[in-house]
């Protein structure tokens, strides 16, 4: 390795043996291809006529209008596979064909990961594989048909937890096996270095575009950056430029799931404790004598008990902070925006969104500017939402 | 120091045989039984002991293993029960080499020197941990020399020179050969020939050789020696007969006996030295 992929005390190349020539491999061509300009201009030809980028910065009109907060959306949702995964899916897919490799596998929980995977395979002629959890592939019925739709195949995963966590070991498990002609297509800021940092690099256009986008339209930074947090790479796309902006709050918000108080969340930054999982040293939800525990959200991207390391090294430093939002709130958020904005997002960018109404709610005559990365759209949630919704009490919104 | 590694595959060497090594999850499928499972694989003729700590995400083993994981997690088993296992092993067999096979988070969760501490203190000889591999190894080697617990590390037939320089540097007691990628499990047709990897390793004053994944079948060992093994590790084949025999510990322990015994039998080599078999 060229590298440590240290974050802090965070980060590392955490497993067997027997990977480590593949992770070298990847991380040379990484290293590589960010030097190539070749390569850098067929990515950007990709993204913006394949996937549609730049998308739009979004200053909501009625939300939260009757406070003197200001809402900007980070119009994630509208890239191509709905949601911002697209973005580091193409860049390692490229990677993938340039290091030789005739096949991809990845882990997916929403199945956005997943569908950007099987959109990639398509594209570049790689057979693809899909691991999901038995209970995401329930929750995430229309992914999992978009994904075999594309042409990729899906495997269900119906061990431990049957969701995200699962996937991952399974996808491992697979790439020990196949790694001289599979790339492990890892859908977050997780994993062993090279993964946490070549993710978050193949996400920082999310950033970059909204850094411009937000000086250019409200003449100023924002206030606070909000992302939500499962494993973690649309929050590190959102942050990275704004890092060195001191001015500039991050915020993170996990789901906090029934509550922090109880047992069923996926906060794992608030709650998790150091520990190595799924490649690196992070913090985990865990119980003392270093089981994994299982994590719960209403949204299935952010049904992970880890996070990614860099995260847990921000939180280390004091440069992000990390809140919960729970399953109601983000209901709520989610149905608002749907009703206020004509914009149906997804459940996991939902729980961000809430935090931003609820920042706005509190101190309704603070002047605010909240840029709010809306990583994902919502039509993949559509069934799970109806059926929470019809549970609720009348009145609710 | 003792080093129960090293005076085994003196002995072994003296009576021309190599050393089988099964391997089993610690609680599997309760502390009790686990016990008892482990002291019939002494009687039956095991060399040595591998012994598997449950995690509730290892994603080195095969679905054999995993079963077995979650067996003895549902059983309760936490590590204090390892080290009561592991204690009453020692008590009984004061010469028996014994390794601890885990995975990394059951050692940081209390620090890896609380946790070679309490290895070693359990009567435990070895620890590998399978997801540090020797880019991460640093970390570990005060620690455990601190608690006189030998790091036992993985070679690959990838090994690069880096590779190989941290095995010499750092590993102790044995070198856990893979012989194949993957994760573990049962193969009906092992390739075991890694004669040259077996020299590298010698070269470089590595610990002897032991193979490991997939090694299920008697032949399987008198392959690995043939190859220049000191001896195989065979654990999937063992767990799975477990697994087989769960609601009737007469036909396991009987079993595990007959099984043991063939694979130990195997590690007698007849006379003339290290038997050159043909490699495909």
């Amino acid at each position: 390795m060229r590298q440590e992929g240290r974050f802090g005390e965070f980060g590392g190349v955490f497993v067997p043996e027997i990977l480590v020539p593949a992770l070298e491999q990847l991380e040379e061509a990484f290293l590589d291809a960010q030097k190539d300009a070749a390569f850098e201009e067929e990515l950007q030809h990709l993204l913006k006529h394949y996937a549609g980028r730049p998308t739009p910065l979004y200053r909501c009109r009625n939300l939260c209008a009757e406070t003197k907060t200001r809402i900007a959306l980070k119009r994630e949702d509208l890239l191509h596979g709905g949601a911002h995964k697209t973005n580091q899916v193409l860049a390692q897919a490229l990677l993938a064909q340039r290091i030789g490799k005739r096949r991809i596998i990845a882990e997916t929980g929403a199945g956005q990961h997943g569908v950007a995977t099987a959109l990639a395979g398509a594209l570049f002629g790689l057979e693809t594989r899909i691991y999901m959890g038995t209970k995401d592939m329930e929750r995430q019925q229309p992914n999992v048909f978009r994904m075999r739709l594309l042409g990729a195949e899906v495997v269900e995963v119906s061990k431990g937890s049957c969701s995200l966590k699962d996937a991952i070991n399974e996808a491992l498990r697979d790439w020990a096996t196949t790694f001289e002609h599979t790339h492990y297509l890892i859908g977050t800021v997780a994993g062993p270095h090279p993964f946490p940092l070549m993710v978050r690099e193949y996400q920082r256009v999310i950033g970059r575009e909204a850094r411009a986008q937000i000086v250019a339209q409200e003449g100023r930074l924002p206030h606070k950056v909000l992302a939500c947090v499962g494993g973690g790479s649309n929050a590190m796309g959102i942050f990275s430029d704004f890092v060195d902006d001191k001015s500039v709050a991050l915020v993170g918000v996990e789901p906090a799931g029934h509550g922090m108080h109880t047992k069923a969340h996926g906060a794992t930054l608030q709650r998790g404790k150091v520990g190595i999982l799924h490649g690196a040293r992070s913090l985990i939800l865990q119980d003392d004598d270093g089981q994994v525990q299982e994590s719960h959200s209403i949204s299935a991207g952010l049904d992970y008990p880890g996070v990614g390391p860099e995260h847990a090294h921000l939180q280390a430093t004091g440069r992000a902070s990390y809140v919960g939002v729970t399953d109601e709130e983000a209901l709520s958020a989610f149905s608002r925006l749907s009703r206020e904005e004509g914009i149906i997002p997804a459940l996991e960018s939902s729980h961000a969104l809430a935090h931003a109404i609820a920042l706005a709610e509190a101190e309704p005559e603070r002047e605010q500017l909240l840029l709010v990365n809306l990583s994902g759209r919502g039509d993949k949630d559509l069934e799970k939402v109806a059926e929470a919704l019809s549970k609720r009490p009348e009145g609710t919104p | 120091m003792k080093d129960r590694y090293q005076e085994l595959f003196q002995q072994l060497d003296a009576r021309r045989e190599g050393a089988f090594i099964p391997f089993i999850v610690l609680g599997d499928p309760n502390p009790e039984r686990s016990l008892a499972i482990a002291k019939t694989l002494v009687e039956a003729g095991a060399d040595a002991l591998e012994l598997g700590l449950a995690f509730s995400d290892p994603v080195a083993d095969g679905p054999i293993i995993q079963a077995a994981d979650n067996r003895a997690l549902a059983a309760g088993m936490r590590q204090e029960h390892a080290w009561s296992i592991t204690s009453k092993l020692r008590e009984a067999y004061p010469d028996l080499p014994m390794g601890l096979l885990v995975y990394a988070n059951l050692v940081e969760v209390r620090g890896a020197n609380a946790f070679y501490a309490a290895a070693h203190e359990a009567g435990v000889d070895s620890v590998l941990i399978a997801d540090v591999p020797s880019l991460e190894i640093d970390g570990y080697t005060a620690q455990a020399a601190a608690h006189e617990i030998s790091l036992v590390m993985i070679a690959t037939p990838a090994a690069d020179e880096r590779q190989l320089q941290a095995i010499a540097r750092c590993g102790r007691g044995y070198t856990y050969v893979v012989t194949r990628t993957g994760v573990t499990g049962v193969d009906e047709d092992a390739q075991l020939c890694h004669g040259e990897l077996i020299e590298r390793l010698e070269g470089c004053g590595a610990p002897p050789a032991i193979f490991g994944f997939g090694i299920s079948k008697p032949d399987h060992v008198r392959q690995a020696l043939a190859a220049g093994a000191k001896g195989a590790i065979s654990g999937s084949a063992v767990v799975r007969r477990i697994e087989a025999h769960l609601d009737d510990d007469e036909a396991l322990h009987a079993e595990l006996t007959s099984f043991v015994s063939k694979m130990k039998a195997a590690t007698r080599q007849p006379a003339g030295g290290r038997s050159e078999r043909p490699c495909h």
